[in-house]
């Protein structure tokens, strides 16, 4: 089966849960002591799309966005994005629409954007309507889910949507711009260059 | 920011990112601030094009066939990595790579007469070079299997020669080369800037050909690679290395005082805000104050629309003109990279020339190679100043990094790198002091 490499980066306020949510797709657990990101930077995880495996490497922020200084290498070659915001923080949403413009000035044309408001489980302290935000992520096509990482709610649901909406893999197209990775043994840097 | 910090780091240039990575990686808390709001300072890679039209003063936004702007990468300073190089380990060694993506250099280039050959580098490359006559092409092949061999602690390489005393000068004549081959042999294998290695020992010069060699034997077309989307992509690498270790960052920051109190710095103030600090690094521009100027170098971007002629059409390549070739004191260097590299709008090409000034007209002595690449689209030309600090640091604890010289390598910077470690920290630069020391990329094992 073919195996394709897709890298998905988070966006978000701090505290939104970004980390919480790439957690629980790819550990399948929480954590409520988890801590504000630093150190924590790249996990990966594997599923199956029809006749297609994705690998998503999914990059969490890693505290550059809080002073707005976020380099634009972590867009980079990015498939899709989520944008996280916390459905019990009005603030959280409105950044979120900094977001989707920093994304549409420096990342990459095609890419697919998902908007996850997190926190679901605890919607008696909502602040953002569910329609302010479905309508808002219509307007820019993209895809809307309401997810708790704390329950497991929607959290694989939002990379199945994103594997869904990934251009079918067109093997001829995709050669021009492709480079390789610097690995430790020449050889295989080799194999992987051609 | 109003916060104590052991080390500030002015100016997200390479070298910069590099020690700010370092840095935290050792458990340092690290503040890294930049005036600009880009990476890179004066090793960003330029975007959008339009920024480029406003950093060189042209008028009026570049013209359509230029093609869309953000599809441009412009490098303010032309370098390649050597595939066995420093950098290449320090990359490895943080797995910065990780965040990279690579192209080797699809050729690498030396002046004749006018007109450019390819560099042979192997046997078989030797033998069918137009480079060189009948005779000296056996002359030369016999030299190359000489230093392929050559081990300075294995006597029966070295055909009677004192690795430590015998003058590369020596070597050559043994070999019975001309000048035209020492020449490129000098600068396009050995890359030497000037002639002076001649009359030192050879080992030196017969390492460097055979770092050459393998560098070339890792990847088959050159020993040189670049990475996607331009160099400014290595600061950001470095810088991320330092964010995921709790380095602090803030682009746009006007650094309005450096605080010095009895000779000793202690903290930065920016808008109005002041950060404290035990160490500071900085760029030459961040503290003009307490650097000199050694010399200037001169670069010349140049946007073309064709491949470099007589390179069969590569889109990558390296040009080197021996100064002996231009009469000249200091090598002339082109690197040329294209759309390939995410650098470039589709069917565009960006070769850099770059020299050491020599004179008082830069542009006339740069002539000889912008000669090789026309007709330019556009050219963007800048003269640098060249400053070293005039403080070490020992009392201040100001660390100043050098300018980025003319060579198109990173040798020099990373030498820069680790005689700045040694002097903020008293002990020698060990590979090993990079290396990541947490589980801070968990689920990302087994590849
Ligand atoms: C256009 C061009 C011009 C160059 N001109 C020069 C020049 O004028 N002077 C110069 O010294 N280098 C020159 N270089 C090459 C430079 O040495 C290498 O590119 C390389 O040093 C950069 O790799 P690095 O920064 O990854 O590691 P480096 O730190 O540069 O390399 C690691 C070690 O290998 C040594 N080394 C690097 N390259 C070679 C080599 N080819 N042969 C033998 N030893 C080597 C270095 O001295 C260093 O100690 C040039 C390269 C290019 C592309
Ligand atoms: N109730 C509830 N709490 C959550 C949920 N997701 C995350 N949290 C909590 O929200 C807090 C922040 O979560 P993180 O995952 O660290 O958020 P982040 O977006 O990664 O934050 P930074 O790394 O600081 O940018 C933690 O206390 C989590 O336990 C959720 O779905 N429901
Ligand atoms: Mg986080």
């Amino acid at each position: 089966m073919a195996l394709r490499e897709l890298k998905v980066c988070l966006l978000g306020d701090t505290g939104v849960g970004k980390s919480s949510i790439v957690w629980r797709f790819v550990e399948d657990s929480f954590d409520p002591n988890i801590n504000p990101t630093i150190g924590a930077s790249f996990m990966t995880k594997t599923v199956q799309h029809q006749n297609e495996l994705h690998k998503f490497l999914i990059w969490d922020t890693a505290g550059q966005e809080r002073f707005r200084a976020l380099a634009p290498m972590y867009y980079r070659g990015s498939a899709a994005a989520i944008i996280v915001y916390d459905i019990t923080k009005e603030d959280s949403f409105q950044t979120l629409k900094n977001w989707v413009k920093e994304l549409r000035q420096h990342g990459p044309p095609n890419i697919v954007v998902a908007i996850a408001g997190n926190k679901c489980d605890i919607s008696d302290a909502r602040e953002v309507p569910e329609k302010d935000a479905k309508d808002y992520a219509d307007s820019i096509h993209a895809i809307f889910v309401e997810t708790s990482a704390k329950n497991a709610i929607n959290i694989n649901e939002v990379f199945i949507e994103i594997s869904k909406r990934i251009p079918v893999a067109d093997a001829v197209a995709e050669t021009p711009g492709r480079g390789f990775k610097l690995g430790r043994q020449a050889s295989e840097s080799r194999r992987m260059c051609c | 920011m109003n916060e104590e910090y052991d080390v500030i780091v002015l100016g997200t240039g390479l070298t910069e990112c590099i020690l700010s990575g370092i840095m935290s990686v050792k458990g340092k808390k690290v503040l890294h601030m930049d005036r600009n709001p880009y990476y890179g300072a004066e090793s960003a890679s330029i975007t959008p094009l339009e920024d480029l039209y406003k950093r060189f003063n042209l008028p009026g936004n570049p013209p359509e066939s230029m093609g869309k702007g953000r599809d441009w990468n412009v490098d303010l300073v032309p370098k390649f990595l050597m595939a066995n190089g420093q950098l290449v380990r320090m990359l490895l060694i943080t797995q910065v790579t990780r965040y990279l993506d690579f192209k080797v250099i699809e050729g690498s280039y030396v002046y004749k007469g006018g007109k450019i050959f390819k560099v042979p580098s192997t046997e078989t490359e030797a033998l069918s070079s137009s480079l060189m006559g009948i005779f000296e092409k056996r002359r030369f092949r016999n030299f190359l299997i000489f230093v392929a061999n050559f081990d300075e602690n294995d006597p029966k390489t070295l055909e009677g020669i004192d690795p430590h005393k015998t003058s590369m000068r020596s070597i050559f004549q043994k070999f019975k080369l001309g000048q035209d081959v020492i020449d490129f042999t000098g600068h396009s294998l050995a890359l030497y800037r000037t002639d002076d290695y001649l009359d030192l020992p050879c080992n030196e010069a017969i390492n460097r050909i055979k770092l050459y060699s393998e560098s070339l034997a890792r990847y088959g077309k050159s020993p040189y690679l670049y990475p996607l989307y331009g160099l400014g992509e290595l600061p950001q690498g470095f810088a991320r290395l330092s964010a995921i270790y709790g380095g602090t960052y803030m682009l746009n920051k006007p650094i309005e005082e450096i605080i010095v109190e009895n000779g000793k710095v202690v903290g930065v103030k920016s808008e109005g805000e002041i950060a404290r600090c035990k160490q500071l690094i900085c760029d030459p521009s961040y503290f003009k104050d307490r650097t000199k100027k050694i010399g200037q170098v001169i670069r010349v971007i140049c946007v073309l629309s064709h491949p470099i002629q007589n390179t069969g059409d590569i889109n990558s390549c390296q040009i080197i003109i021996p100064q002996n070739q231009v009469s000249r004191k200091h090598d002339i260097y082109v690197c040329m990279i294209s759309f390939a590299h995410n650098v470039a709008a589709q069917g565009k090409y960006i070769a850099i020339a770059s020299t050491t000034v020599e004179t008082d007209n830069p542009e006339k002595e740069i002539k000889p190679a912008l000669d090789l690449l026309e007709p330019i689209d556009q050219k963007f030309v800048s003269i640098s100043d060249l400053l070293v600090p005039t403080d070490s640091g020992t009392d201040s604890q100001i660390f100043l990094s050098r300018s980025y010289d003319a060579t198109t390598h990173f040798e020099t910077t990373c030498d820069d790198i680790k005689n700045i470690y040694q002097r903020m920290t008293g002990t020698e630069f060990d590979f090993t002091e990079m290396e990541r020391k947490q589980q801070d990329i968990f689920g990302d094992a087994a590849e």
